[in-house]
């Protein structure tokens, strides 16, 4: 057990979760108090000792799932068919007692290999669905892989491919559909608007619940063939502020979206903190002596003055061409939310022609709608709606370059990928001479910098920094440092 | 019945065991365990009016057994502190609370001297009132023309006694002699630095004072921390709680939740409440319902007598589910819209 909970240690680290020394011996010892062949209590016992932050969850269930699936969850995982078969047949036997009758037939009938007829399949599996019957429901999941997910083994896969053949096979949504439809004709006089809406996500969550049964169905497979440590480097994710921004795929950026409201709300209260109080302004004469009345006289507590430190104002200027587009949402999203702690934030967009946007910021209590908006409403194409810094910063040198003074910070953000048209970093060396601070933030790791068309090195010379920003991590810590 | 006997007793002698180590490591020891079983704990807060999942007694029962704090994070309004309150009901507990807010200080969290007191004390001059304890009271008041008054070692180890010490929620959850649960609410809201307070009693249940020396635990005092997650708390801090994360429940849980709660509701008002809380929080809102809020809704729909909901009668109480008039507006679309 202490070498299972050694190897699970590590893992958790190597994704990226802070485990510490002591947090591994409270787990060596709550295990200890949990009774061990209970596996959930196993899982609260262990999240509880080592995972200290909820963002961290889900990384931690992937690894406990791949760790602790073979050893607790299966008795028959030798690979015998007769093992696999009896198995079913128990879960089977479940569902017979809850009216399914022949559940107990089919299951016996495809733990011997044979499996049933795909069209038996769909039909226990709109049944499972339909009475939210958890023991039928892993016994359909379990044949349908079987059925459909055809895995080959020893292949260094993390099973995504595999999820996605059995679901294809089974047709969910057509299954959502048709149970729909039977909610339908089941009420009499059909369902009102409410109703059916409550339905379709009471519907929606069992189909989840399936898909998550499938999911593991298949994990234990793959841990069965190839190992827990070997998988759980390949079903390894990681953390959401650690995702990359410009290569999120969707259900990351989903992620991303999620965790982006909470940041900036820390963001903002850390913020707010520092300025009230990062440091005590000068002696409160008058208050101080107004409080030693209650001592007598004696000045035992000194007060000070609250210290107003001046706020920055800020520009930012941010390439929304497709490449770099999401890295701009968040980043705006960032900016707008500490805007307190600026005394003026103004943002311009830009392709190849540039547009001040700030105007929808304002009055938004959510910056996320205005970030959408700029997205359908800014007038940022020129000529052909590729990326052109050099006539988007000349454009905003005539239109605005003006307004930028000794009190103002200037944020470009792009990769300064300029499709090999003329870089105008006059405009950035003449910003830098009239700003207090001319940042550069680039989403590309810095090992792709100046190749290809990117033409970075031309405008760093100009900057006073420029940042890579890969990560939610990275720039939230830049923008943290900005105010 | 009698392998789970047996099983109780191995598990006794273990803790024993483990207890013997723990003292040589100069660990704080555990005490007799206040709970049986995790089973013990749940039906436990079931019959205090807490419905708890497994994750929530499981720890609970944990830190009971390892000794340690608690560190409750989640979504507001989803029971943190109901949480404490109902542990410590069950345990037959005092509930010690220390809010928590900006600015907050040792002062106010551990313990202060009590100036003004001090103060008079020294101008006052002559031998402490009690500060000898009440025998001296009185027996030698004003002695033969001694009128020095006492020396300055005298007077200040008598002000700086436990007489001048206003003990605040720490330092009294610590001396307590009658079995307490502390609870820390909001712990987030404190800066960093007067989080480095807590540390000292979380790990070894005891606080130093430099004037009187190290008051430890007699009682080990079962610890909950609350955070609305405002702020990163700091590693030391979490590395010594076990951590529980208490997110909305799930359908079941929240309709048990609301008909243990509200009295007077029907099975298929709670269901139908039940379930339109999910479909709302899956929507995109600002300030999801939280369960306090469904409960507020419940009883609103009980003291109505609103048997069964439809969509004009949602959307007349839907204000006491959600804050904001986005979110209202947003919700009445996508769940009654053509109602």
């Amino acid at each position: 057990m202490l070498d299972l909970l050694s190897g699970f240690v590590t893992e958790l680290r190597r994704a990226g979760l802070p485990v510490s020394l002591t947090e591994h011996l409270d787990a060596a010892e709550a295990v200890h108090h949990v009774p061990l062949e209970d596996r959930e209590a196993l899982k609260y016992a262990l999240a509880a000792t080592l995972v200290k932050s909820s963002s961290h969850w889900r990384a931690f269930e992937t690894a406990f799932e791949v760790f602790f699936a073979v050893r607790t969850g299966g008795h028959g995982v030798a690979g015998e068919l007769d093992a696999d078969g009896n198995e079913i047949d128990q879960d089977a036997e479940g569902a017979a007692g809850a009216g399914e009758g022949s559940g107990r037939g089919r299951g016996r009938g495809s733990g011997g290999g044979e499996a049933m007829t795909p069209e038996e399949l769909a039909e226990m599996l709109f049944k499972s669905l339909l009475s939210a019957d958890d023991a039928l429901m892993n016994a359909v999941a379990r044949n349908a892989v079987e059925r459909y997910a055809g895995m080959e083994p020893g292949r260094p896969v993390g099973g995504t491919y595999y999820l996605y053949r059995t679901l294809r096979n089974l047709d969910l949504d057509g299954v959502l559909a048709k149970l729909m439809g039977q909610a339908q004709a089941g009420a009499p006089g059909g369902l009102t608007d409410l109703e059916e809406r409550l339905a379709g996500d009471e519907y929606k969550v069992r189909i989840e619940k399936f898909r998550r049964a499938v999911e593991t169905e298949i994990r234990r497979r793959l841990v069965e063939d190839r190992g827990a440590e070997a998988l759980a480097r390949s079903v390894r994710k990681p953390l959401p502020e650690d995702i990359d921004v410009m290569h999120a795929t969707r259900d990351e950026l989903a992620v991303l979206h999620r965790v982006l409201q909470p940041l900036s709300r820390k963001l903002a209260v850390r913020l707010a903190r520092k300025r009230r109080h990062g440091r005590k302004g000068p002696l409160d004469f008058r208050a101080t002596m107004r409080r030693s009345l209650s001592t007598g006289g004696v000045p035992i507590e000194p007060r000070f003055r609250h210290p107003r430190p001046s706020k920055p104002e800020i520009f930012v200027i941010a390439d929304i061409s497709g490449s770099v587009a999401s890295f701009a949402r968040f980043t705006l999203h960032l900016v707008y939310a500490i805007s307190s702690q600026f005394s003026k934030v103004r943002s311009f967009v830009f392709v190849d022609g540039i547009d001040e946007v700030t105007r929808f910021f304002e009055g938004v209590v959510d910056p996320a709608e205005a970030v959408a908006r700029i997205n359908l409403e800014a007038d940022v194409i020129w000529v052909d709606g590729h990326s052109d810094y050099g006539h988007a910063l000349t454009e905003f040198h005539r239109r605005w370059g003006d307004q930028v003074t000794s009190r103002s910070s200037v944020l470009l953000l792009g990769d300064a990928r300029n499709n090999y048209h003329a870089s105008a970093s006059w405009v950035v060396e003449d910003l830098q001479r009239k700003a207090r601070h001319v940042f550069w933030l680039n989403p590309e790791p810095r090992d792709y910098w100046g190749s290809g068309d990117s033409i970075v090195g031309e405008y760093a010379a100009h900057c006073d920094e420029v940042v890579e920003c890969r990560t939610l991590r990275q720039l939230e810590h830049f923008v943290g440092n900005l105010a | 019945m009698s392998a789970d006997a047996g099983t109780a007793a191995g598990k006794t002698a273990a803790g024993r065991d483990a207890a013997e180590t723990s003292r040589k490591l100069g660990l704080p020891d555990a005490g007799p365990p206040r709970f049986a079983s995790l089973d013990a704990v749940r039906d436990g807060l079931h019959d205090v009016g807490y419905l708890a999942d497994d994750s929530i007694s499981g720890v609970v029962y944990l830190a009971d057994r390892l000794a340690k704090p608690v560190l409750v994070e989640g979504p507001a309004g989803t029971g943190k502190t109901q949480l404490a309150k109902s542990v410590a009901e069950l345990a037959g507990a005092r509930l010690i609370r220390l809010q928590c807010y900006e600015g907050l200080d040792e002062s106010k969290a551990l313990y202060e001297w009590n100036y003004r007191k001090q103060l008079l004390r020294i101008q006052a001059g002559g031998p402490g009132e009690t500060g000898s304890g009440p025998a001296g009271t009185g027996s030698e008041p004003a002695g033969d023309g001694e009128k020095r008054g006492p020396s300055w070692k005298e007077l200040e180890e008598d002000i700086f006694s436990e007489e001048f010490l206003l003990t605040r929620p720490l330092l009294e959850a610590i001396r307590s002699t009658d079995p307490v649960v502390l609870l820390v609410d909001e712990v987030d809201r404190v800066e960093l630095e007067t989080e480095a307070l807590l540390l000292e009693i979380l790990s070894e249940y005891q606080v130093s004072i430099p004037e009187l020396g190290t008051v430890k635990a007699t009682r080990l005092p079962m610890v909950f921390l609350t955070s609305n997650n405002t702020r990163e708390l700091s590693e030391a801090l979490k590395r010594r709680c076990l951590y529980l994360h208490i997110d909305y429940p799930d359908l079941d849980r929240e309709r048990a939740i609301v008909r243990t709660r509200v009295p007077g509701i029907t099975e298929e008002l709670a269901d139908q409440v039940a379930r339109i809380v999910r479909s709302l929080r899956t929507l995109e809102l600002r300030k999801p319902p939280s369960v306090s809020e469904t409960l507020d809704w419940a009883r609103t729909l009980v003291l109505l007598g609103i048997e069964t909901i439809d969509a004009a009668g949602a959307r007349d109480t839907l204000h006491i589910l959600l804050k904001y008039q986005t979110d209202i507006e947003r919700a009445a679309k996508e769940l009654l819209s053509a109602g």
